[in-house]
């Protein structure tokens, strides 16, 4: 557990509020803390609303063995510009703006010229990480932004704000494998592994792609939300060992959202011949199949992760134009605690997205 | 068991070595096949090649195992008859068969030529065929197949090291295809230097890849540099030269049948990479989602190539002059060979010489 130095959280000129987890017990509270002025190249804004993303609920708890504390959390952060600076063109005071997992990386390997900055060696995440200037990074769960332009995005008008904030990291993590495999192929079918967040995004998503879509879960009781809500074709309950069977070599893609340790095999046997499964949750423990399981079918396991900024803004304008965006819960941020308990249960529809702006009603930003 | 009345079911009279029972040993063996039928090619066979899975299967590892077996899927030979309906192939041509002699010909795998995923794909050996004859394989010294399992073998290339290249050739020929493998500068590395890694290594260069062999063995990296080409050697359990590797590989296959740990190989992977595996260990493949999460990486597998495939992949070997490194045993040798190949002992597959151990096959 490495404690931040103390001096960091005073470093700089403007003054933030915000919430941290002060070690692992991952309880947070309230945290006065300061960010740079906005320079040359930054966009400020004051955050409007902030997901929880089950990641954050990992970090705060050091499940992951890397956090720094204090942490504040939170890389699904929207709110409205009140500062750019003399070289940025893209955006202006008023926008409607969003920041995800990233806020810097190299701009000179090939995963950042391909658009993927989320694969450079270089990348500097959101929160709990070290920017380029040696601070430590604070999220969204705060009442100001300061962020570089090239990992700031516009957010589209036409979606309600709060319901946006978790497409920049839960929206973002499923669409990026789903455009790199080619998953928009009308027709075609797609297996979801989970009906959280991500899941429920991967449903309405795969739907607007025009597939066939079958929601795999251990929770027989979302099946109703899935099929009249979410629009999801068919359900299938991982457990059912027949209904399992009779859904086997019947998906050409599965997408796996699920962080907790499951057992994969089962699912490449739903797999038709060259299917294709994407783990997008971070199980903790190493997965097994047969080799016979991807062999006997040229069936493919792999993983992605969150996805680019440029990809992020084209999922956004998609999102838009089919008028889709998360279901999520409204909640202000001293519930912050119960929501993250609630979500260690799965009891959330899907999203929980902390209303900051209400929550700090005179933000101290200069 | 096999029924003892099938050897004896048919009218043409064959010679063969068959496997009696799990322990794999075998020993000659007399049985018969079909008359050629309208739709079938009947060839003497030459050469036939030892795959590394007819060690499995005379031994039951797989727990499939129908005895008598006579295995043998790298089978090539001259043609001696034609069916009527058999236009592509003439008396006198130089043919081959490989792991596969019938499949349904109409669910989606066979209409995009991939029969080797059909649901009712029949193997060469230890299979059983549409009339219910259970299939005997090519250390025999005649075989009679359906035109549409059969293919050219190019006059160019050496008979008996053109064989293995009906299954080793093609299990890796496959997948190299199918991820596209073959942009000039993009980097393989080839896990196992035996049958299939030693093809893949000249494929591999002659699409023009970087290639890097990753191997238990030392004393293989002088040949994998200096035959075979390779531009780059590895020993997998150098952790070292394992780390200073890391993130550089477009593209593995792995083909290595024994258990080993497939993590620091994903680890060698760019991102975007991909591991193909096409050995088949008898354990699970482990390996952490991080690995492949953090840098877009897949691992899968592939099983052999489709027959239209198999047809391309022998005319690329053509034009490119890429046959097998081979060692042509006599057919009383097998037991030995077998003994030789399951210690790996072999540059790098064994052939066996049929015709020369068959002084007079009672073809018809």
């Amino acid at each position: 557990m490495v404690m931040v130095n103390e001096g960091e959280l005073s470093r700089f000129e403007v003054e933030v509020e915000g919430w941290a987890a002060r070690d692992d017990s991952g309880i947070l509270s309230p945290i006065n803390f300061t960010r740079r002025k906005t320079g040359s190249n930054d966009v400020t804004f004051k955050v409007a609303y902030c997901g929880i993303c089950h990641s954050d609920l990992h970090q705060i708890r050091n499940e992951w063995k890397n956090s720094m504390y204090p942490m504040v959390p939170g890389h699904e952060i929207v709110g409205l510009v009140t500062e750019v600076g003399s070289e940025v063109k893209k955006f202006a005071v008023g926008d409607r703006v969003g920041v995800g997992c990233m806020v810097w990386s190299c701009q000179q390997c090939d995963s950042c010229s391909e658009g993927q900055e989320q694969y450079c060696d270089k990348t500097v995440l959101t929160y709990n990480a070290i920017n380029a200037d040696g601070s430590p990074t604070f999220g969204g769960y705060s009442s100001l932004m300061v962020c570089n332009q090239r990992f700031v995005v516009k957010i589209p008008e036409t979606l309600p704000f709060d319901a946006e904030a978790p497409l920049l990291c839960a929206g973002i993590t499923v669409y990026s494998p789903m455009k790199y495999l080619q998953m928009t192929e009308p027709g075609k079918s797609l297996g979801v592994v989970g009906l959280g967040g991500l899941g429920h995004m991967a449903v309405k998503l795969g739907k607007a792609f025009g597939l066939r879509v079958t929601v795999i879960s251990t929770s027989p009781k979302k099946e109703k939300e899935a099929r009249e809500v979410l629009g999801a074709d068919h359900f299938i309950i991982s457990k059912d060992q027949k209904q399992m069977q009779d859904a086997a070599k019947s998906l050409d893609y599965i997408i796996d959202t699920v962080s907790a340790d499951h057992p994969i095999q089962p699912l490449i046997s739903l797999l038709k011949v060259q299917g294709k499964l994407v783990l997008v949750g971070l199980p903790e423990n190493p997965i097994y199949f047969h080799p016979a399981a991807v062999i006997s079918g040229r069936r493919f396991v792999g993983g992605s992760s969150i996805g680019g900024v440029k990809e992020t803004q084209e999922m956004l304008d998609f999102c838009a134009e089919h008028n889709i965006s998360c279901m999520i819960e409204n909640i202000p941020i001293d519930y912050v605690n119960t929501a993250m308990e609630r979500l260690g249960k799965g009891d959330v529809k899907y999203r929980f997205v902390i209303n900051v702006a209400e929550s700090y009603s005179s933000p101290t930003a200069n | 068991m096999v029924n003892e009345g099938e050897s004896g079911r048919f009218e043409v009279e064959v010679e063969g070595w068959a496997a009696k029972d799990e322990s794999g040993i075998l020993s000659p063996f007399n049985f018969t096949r079909r008359k050629t039928g309208s739709h079938d090619v009947t060839f003497k066979v030459a050469y036939c090649g030892i795959c590394h899975s007819d060690l499995h299967q005379i031994r039951n590892d797989w727990k499939t195992s129908q005895y008598p077996m006579v295995p043998g899927h790298e089978i090539v030979g001259t043609v001696i008859e034609v069916g009527s309906q058999v236009k592509n192939f003439a008396v006198g041509d130089r043919v081959g068969v490989g792991c596969m002699v019938w499949s349904c010909q109409q669910c989606d795998s066979c209409s995009k030529d991939h029969e080797q995923y059909c649901e009712k794909v029949v193997w060469t050996y230890n299979g059983i065929y549409v009339d219910g004859s259970p299939t005997l394989g090519g250390y025999s010294s005649l075989m009679v197949c359906d035109h549409r399992f059969v293919v050219k073998i190019p006059e160019c290339l050496p008979f008996d090291a053109a064989a293995p290249l009906l299954c080793a050739g093609i299990t890796v020929y496959s997948p190299m295809k199918y991820f596209q493998m073959t942009e000039p500068g993009k980097s393989l590395g080839v896990v196992g230097l035996g049958g299939l890694g030693h093809m893949a290594v000249k494929f591999g260069k002659a699409f023009g890849l970087k290639v890097t062999v990753i191997s238990t063995s030392p004393q293989k990296e002088k040949e994998a540099r200096e035959h075979l080409g390779a531009d780059n050697f590895l020993i997998s359990k150098d952790q070292k030269q394992m780390l200073e590797a890391a993130r550089s590989l477009d593209y593995i296959i792995d083909t290595v049948s024994a258990d080993h740990p497939l993590h620091p190989i994903i680890n060698l992977l760019k991102v975007n990479g991909k591991l193909v595996v096409v050995g088949m260990p008898e354990k699970p493949i482990s390996f952490h989602p991080a690995t492949v999460i953090f840098g877009r990486r897949f691992v899968g597998g592939s099983m052999i190539g489709g027959v239209k495939e198999t047809q391309e992949m022998l005319d690329f070997c053509a034009e490119h002059n890429i046959s097998c490194v081979i060692e042509s045993i006599p057919m009383d040798y097998v037991n030995t060979a077998m003994q030789r190949l399951e210690k790996g002992d072999v540059k790098y597959r064994f052939v066996i010489d049929v015709t020369g151990s068959f002084s007079s096959p009672k073809a018809n």
